[in-house]
C-alpha cells in the first residue's frame, strides 16, 4: 500500500504479540508460526476479556425488557454498533449486524429478490430486477460474493455476468468497461482478493457502476482488517465485513448500507424484534438497522467486535497497513525468487497486502501445507473458496500465507525457508 | 525419507510416483467419480469384474500424494479379491483410517497400505486416503445393483 505511515517498530510488535495468547502455542513441537490470518485472525486478550466481561456481568436480551441489565445490555450493543460503524466511516444506523459476511451478502441479494417480487412497496421499486437486467461480479470472487448473485439471477430471470481476470489473476479493467453497461443493476466485487492479495481499483469500478446507474457491493473481508477503510470515501452502496478476520470472535459480521438504501430495502429474515405492528394479516417493519436483525442477536460478539476495532484503532490502521505492506512485499519477493515457486499475482505490486498464494513445483498444496505444519507453520491450502479463480489460473489448489499486525518478518522467512522440507520429501518435483 | 510425523514414508512417495493401475481401461463393470470439495482432489475409478472376482481396478485422478498413493495401493490390494472380500476390505480400511491411530493396519490384508497408517492420526487427511476407496465402494454398489 502506498501508505506514508511508519511500520511498527520491533518493540511495538513485541508488545502487540504479547496481547495474543495463542502466539505462545507449540505446534508439532515448534512455536506456532501463524500465517493463516486471511482465514481467521487470532484474538487479543482485550477482545476475549470484553466478551467474557459482558457474558459475566451484563447478560440480558437487548431491545426488550425493562430491567436494568436489559437496558445496559442494549446500551452496550448499540454502543458497539456505533464504534464499528465509525471504524469504517459509516453512521451508526447504516450498520447491520449479521452472523458473518456471507449472511450479509445474502441479506442484500435476498432483500433485492424480495423487492423484485413486489415486497417493500413503491419505495423498493428501485431495487426490482428481472429479465433484461444484469448482475455483475468478478472471476476473482470468493464464493460468498458469487453464489448469492448467481442465485439471485436465477430467481429473478436477470442475467449474471462477470469481469474476467488477467492471466496473473488481477482484474481486467478493459473487460469491466465492456461488461458494465446500461443493463447493469448491481456490481459486486472484493476490495482485496483473498487469493491474489492485491487491493482492487475500487474507484475505477465504482465509476463504471455509477455511469451505469448500478448499485455497488464491496466485499471488504480482506481489506477492513488490514487497511484504513472509509465506505463514504470509496462511495460504495453496500459493504460486508467479517468480524472473525479482524480480531473479533466468530459468529459476527456486518453489513454497511447507505442510509437511503437501507430505508427502502425490504427485510430478508423476518420474525421477532424487527416489527412495529403485527396482525394475523401481516406486519409492519421497524426502520433499519433493526428491520434486518430478526431474532435474538449476537450480543456478546457485537461487544467483542467493538473491542476489536478499538484495538485496531489504538494501534492505528495506517501503521498496520504499512507493517503488512512491508511483510507482503517481503513475502512476494522471497517467494518469487524461488525458481520452483509460482507466485499468484505480480511480485512487485504496490497494491499487495500481507498475503500471497503460491504453488511449488507440481507438489499438491495439501502436501505443502502438511510439511509446513510439521514445522509449526500454519498456512491455508486448497481453493480458498475461489474455485473459478483457481480454474482461471490453471491450478486446482494453492498454498496461501497471510499476515496480520502480529506477524513478524522472521515468520515470513520461516515460511519461505520451510519450503525446503517440501523439496527434501518430493525431490524437486 | 520419513518426515517428523511419519506421514510421507518412502513407500507412499513411491506409490504417488508410480500410480499402480493408473489410466482408465475399457470394459469396467462400474465406474465412480469422487471429489473432495475442500481441496478439489478427484478420482475416477473403474471396477473390472470377471465372475465374482475383481479382475482389475483402473483409475485416473489428481490430488495430493496421500490420495494418489492410496489409489495405487488400493489397486494392488483388491485385484483378485472376491466382490464380498472387496466390500469387507473397504469397510475395514475405512474403520482403520477413522480410528485416530488406535487400530493398526493388518499387513497381511493390506500390503503396502500399512504405509498409510500415519494418516489416521490426521483427521484432515483421512478423506484424502479414503477418496479412491469411496469410489471403489460406489462402483461395487453399482455392480451389485446391476
Amino acid at each position: 500500500m502506498s501508505s506514508t505511515a511508519a511500520p511498527l517498530t520491533e518493540a511495538e510488535l513485541a508488545a502487540i504479540r504479547s496481547d495474543f495468547p495463542q502466539l505462545g502455542e507449540i505446534v508439532q513441537g515448534h512455536p506456532l508460526v501463524y500465517l493463516d490470518s486471511g482465514a481467521t485472525s487470532l484474538k487479543p486478550r482485550q477482545v476475549l476479556d470484553a466478551e467474557r466481561r459482558f457474558a459475566e456481568t451484563r447478560t440480558a436480551a437487548v431491545h426488550r425488557g425493562a430491567h436494568t441489565l436489559a437496558a445496559e445490555a442494549t446500551e452496550d450493543y448499540e454502543d458497539a454498533r456505533m464504534r464499528v460503524a465509525r471504524f469504517i466511516g459509516a453512521r451508526d444506523d447504516e450498520l447491520v449486524w449479521t452472523s458473518n459476511a456471507t449472511e450479509a451478502v445474502n441479506l442484500v441479494a435476498h432483500a433485492i429478490g424480495n423487492a423484485s417480487l413486489g415486497r417493500g412497496g413503491a419505495a423498493a421499486e428501485r431495487f426490482r430486477i428481472g429479465p433484461g437486467d444484469e448482475i455483475v461480479a468478478t472471476e476473482q470472487e470468493h464464493h460468498a460474493n458469487l453464489i448469492p448473485w448467481q442465485e439471485l439471477a436465477a430467481r429473478t430471470g436477470a442475467t449474471f455476468r462477470w469481469i474476467r481476470t488477467h492471466d496473473d489473476g488481477t482484474l481486467d479493467l478493459g473487460h469491466a468497461a465492456e461488461v458494465i453497461g446500461e443493463r447493469t443493476r448491481i456490481v459486486a466485487f472484493s476490495h482485496v482478493s483473498n487469493v491474489v492479495g492485491l487491493e482492487n481499483p475500487v474507484a475505477e469500478l465504482v465509476a463504471l457502476a455509477r455511469a451505469a446507474g448500478a448499485l455497488v457491493l464491496l466485499d471488504a473481508c480482506q481489506s477492513a482488517p488490514h487497511l484504513p477503510l472509509d465506505v463514504k470515501a470509496l462511495d460504495v452502496d453496500f459493504a460486508v465485513l467479517s468480524g472473525h478476520k479482524m480480531l473479533a470472535p466468530t459468529g459476527i459480521g456486518a453489513l454497511y448500507g447507505r442510509r437511503e438504501l437501507l430505508r427502502d430495502l425490504p427485510p430478508f429474515l423476518t420474525g421477532g424484534s424487527m416489527i412495529t405492528t403485527v396482525t394475523m394479516e401481516g406486519a409492519d417493519f421497524l426502520p433499519p438497522p433493526q428491520r434486518f436483525e430478526a431474532g435474538t442477536q449476537r450480543i456478546s460478539q457485537a461487544v467483542a467486535f467493538a473491542a476489536a476495532v478499538d484495538y485496531l484503532d489504538a494501534v492505528g490502521m495506517e501503521r498496520i497497513a504499512a507493517h503488512e505492506a512491508a511483510l507482503g512485499a517481503r513475502l512476494a519477493a522471497r517467494l518469487a525468487e524461488q525458481p520452483d515457486v509460482r507466485l499468484i499475482g505480480p511480485a512487485d505490486s504496490p497494491h499487495r497486502v500481507g498475503l500471497a498464494a503460491f504453488t511449488i513445483g507440481t507438489v499438491h498444496a495439501h502436501d505443502v501445507g502438511q510439511l509446513l505444519d510439521e514445522q509449526g507453520i500454519a498456512v491455508r491450502v486448497g481453493h480458498h473458496c475461489a474455485q473459478p479463480l483457481h480454474r482461471r489460473l490453471g491450478v486446482t489448489a494453492t498454498a496461501r500465507a497471510s499476515a496480520y499486525l502480529y506477524t513478524t518478518p522472521a515468520e515470513v522467512d520461516a515460511l519461505v525457508d520451510g519450503l525446503d522440507a517440501v523439496r527434501r520429501v518430493f525431490g524437486g518435483r | 525419507m520419513t518426515t517428523d510425523t511419519g506421514l510421507y514414508q518412502e513407500l507412499i512417495l513411491e506409490h504417488d510416483r508410480e500410480r499402480h493401475g493408473h489410466g482408465l481401461r475399457d470394459g469396467g463393470a462400474a465406474e465412480s467419480h469422487q471429489r473432495n470439495p475442500v481441496c478439489g482432489d478427484e478420482v475416477t475409478l473403474r471396477l473390472h469384474v470377471e465372475g465374482d472376482r475383481v479382475a482389475d481396478v483402473s483409475w485416473q485422478g489428481s490430488g495430493c500424494a496421500i490420495s494418489m498413493a492410496s489409489a495405487s495401493v488400493l489397486h494392488d490390494v483388491v485385484v483378485g479379491l472376491s466382490l464380498d472380500e472387496l466390500g469387507e476390505r473397504i469397510e475395514l480400511f475405512r474403520e482403520t483410517m477413522r480410528s485416530k491411530g488406535r487400530q493398526p493396519i493388518d499387513e497381511d490384508l493390506f500390503g503396502d497400505a500399512v504405509a498409510l497408517s500415519g494418516v489416521s492420526k490426521f483427521p484432515a487427511r483421512v478423506k484424502c486416503a479414503l477418496l479412491s476407496w469411496m469410489a471403489a465402494e460406489h462402483a461395487l454398489d453399482s455392480v451389485r445393483a446391476a
